[in-house]
């Protein structure tokens, strides 16, 4: 074997290496998302974040338009401030409506945008105006069982 | 009688600790010289890029097979556990993530040294029992510079290389078995994934791994066969002992590396 066809092998081998790079990093990591800084910023406030972590996704209509930037506790209020980081094309309205939102039963948590009616659109450093806590399973539980402990004496002849 | 035996035993144990110890500071002596002539070899790039066919393009097809059937097996055990817990939309994630941080690096490393560290060891335990590292000597050619330190070379850069390469083909093989076969949504599939695998802390993490993985290969393979007795015999098991060495260092090196860098993550 002469030594251009060691180039061309060795070539073919480094350009497959590269190949599965881009691969790796747009396929399989999270490359392809706008980069870390891009975006802007709204803020949240919720009673309860649940199991909500950074990094988690955040959703309009299940389609991913921005990523939780930080999470923080209100040392007055002892509300959870969220950070959101929201894709520069995604434009939302003033009243947009934040939830915390649970995918599957058991499934990781992600921030629900639904947008509402208003001319003006959110920008930088906004604030979310309404939003709704995440489902607490232990509270849900014991308020069911609480809802069925009042209505049994009713029923009772 | 009894006396003269247990002295001998006791002679051995002694000789075995004393000759490897004595070999630890041969392969530190060896790695020192290698060193200095790093900077001389890489400038040899022909001499690189045959190395590189040898030991990288001739494991490309063992990779790229082990990487398919790796990440096929992942995905069928992997869906039979998370379709208990209703989540068998998170496989991609299982899959991706064993294969990027931890298989991908290490399995590639244990073919590469059954596939390009043997064959390296060999060939220069050859050369050293035909006594062609002599005839260099003598014709004023560094066998370190012109045989070792390419050899070194192109371990340390193929095994990103081919690492990536077998974490690509094990992520399309559990695509296969998941998506195609057991019917798993492609979308989620594929989002899961890219939510949960990180740049950064996943993907250049486990090349580093296999960086260091080939630091520790090339070393055991040269120096094994640098250093053989040239006999056949002595090839034979200088052969044998860079599979076992290279196969443990990298086991152990991979269980510092995950420590130091994926403990207390999340």
């Amino acid at each position: 074997m002469n030594r251009s066809r060691f180039d061309f092998a060795v070539g073919l081998f480094v350009a497959l290496g590269l190949l599965a790079l881009v691969f790796m990093a747009l396929k399989v990591g999270n490359l392809a998302d706008f980069g870390e800084t891009g975006g802007y910023l709204i803020e949240a406030r919720f009673d309860n974040i649940g199991g909500l972590k950074v990094r988690a996704p955040v959703k309009s209509a299940g389609v991913v338009v921005g990523r939780v930037e930080a999470i923080g506790l209100d040392r007055d209020t002892y509300e959870a401030v969220v950070l959101l980081r929201i894709a520069p094309s995604f434009k939302f309205s003033k009243d947009t409506i934040g939830s915390i939102l649970t995918s599957g039963l058991l499934g990781e948590q992600y921030i629900g945008l639904e947008p509402g009616g208003d001319p003006t659109m959110l920008a930088n450093g906004d604030r979310l105006g309404k939003t709704q806590s995440a489902m607490i399973l232990e509270k849900l539980i014991s308020q069911f069982l609480f809802s069925k402990a009042a209505e049994t004496p009713a029923k009772a002849p | 009688m009894m006396g003269q035996s247990l002295y001998d035993f006791f002679e051995r144990r002694g000789r075995a600790v004393r000759v490897g110890i004595e070999r630890l500071g041969i392969a530190a002596r060896f790695t020192g010289a290698l060193l200095g002539v790093l900077l001389q070899a890489i400038r040899r790039t022909a001499l690189i890029i045959r190395e590189l066919y040898f030991s990288g393009v001739r494991s490309l097809l063992i990779v790229a097979v082990s990487g398919v059937f790796v990440g096929m097996v992942l995905a069928v055990q992997g869906y039979e556990v998370l379709q208990r817990y209703g989540s068998a939309e998170s496989l991609g994630v299982i899959v991706a993530l064993s294969l990027v941080r931890e298989l991908g690096p290490v399995v590639t490393a244990l073919l590469f040294a059954g596939r390009a560290s043997s064959a390296v060891t060999a060939e220069i335990g050859l050369m050293r029992a035909t006594e062609q590292l002599a005839a260099m000597d003598m014709m004023a050619v560094d066998p370190m510079a012109r045989v070792v330190a390419p050899r070194f070379l192109a371990a340390i850069f193929s095994m990103p290389i081919l690492t990536l390469i077998f974490s690509s083909a094990g992520v399309i093989g559990a695509w296969i078995i998941g998506v195609r076969l057991i019917g798993i949504d492609d979308g989620a599939f594929w989002s899961q994934m890219q939510a949960n695998v990180d740049l950064r802390i996943d993907i250049v993490n486990g090349l580093i791994k296999s960086a260091v993985f080939g630091v520790a290969l090339g070393l055991v393979s040269v120096f094994e066969g640098y250093f053989a007795a040239p006999t056949a015999e002595g090839v034979a098991s200088a052969t044998t002992r860079t599979v076992v060495i290279s196969s443990l260092a990298v086991l152990l090196l991979d269980f510092v590396l995950t420590v130091m860098m994926f403990r207390g993550l999340s």
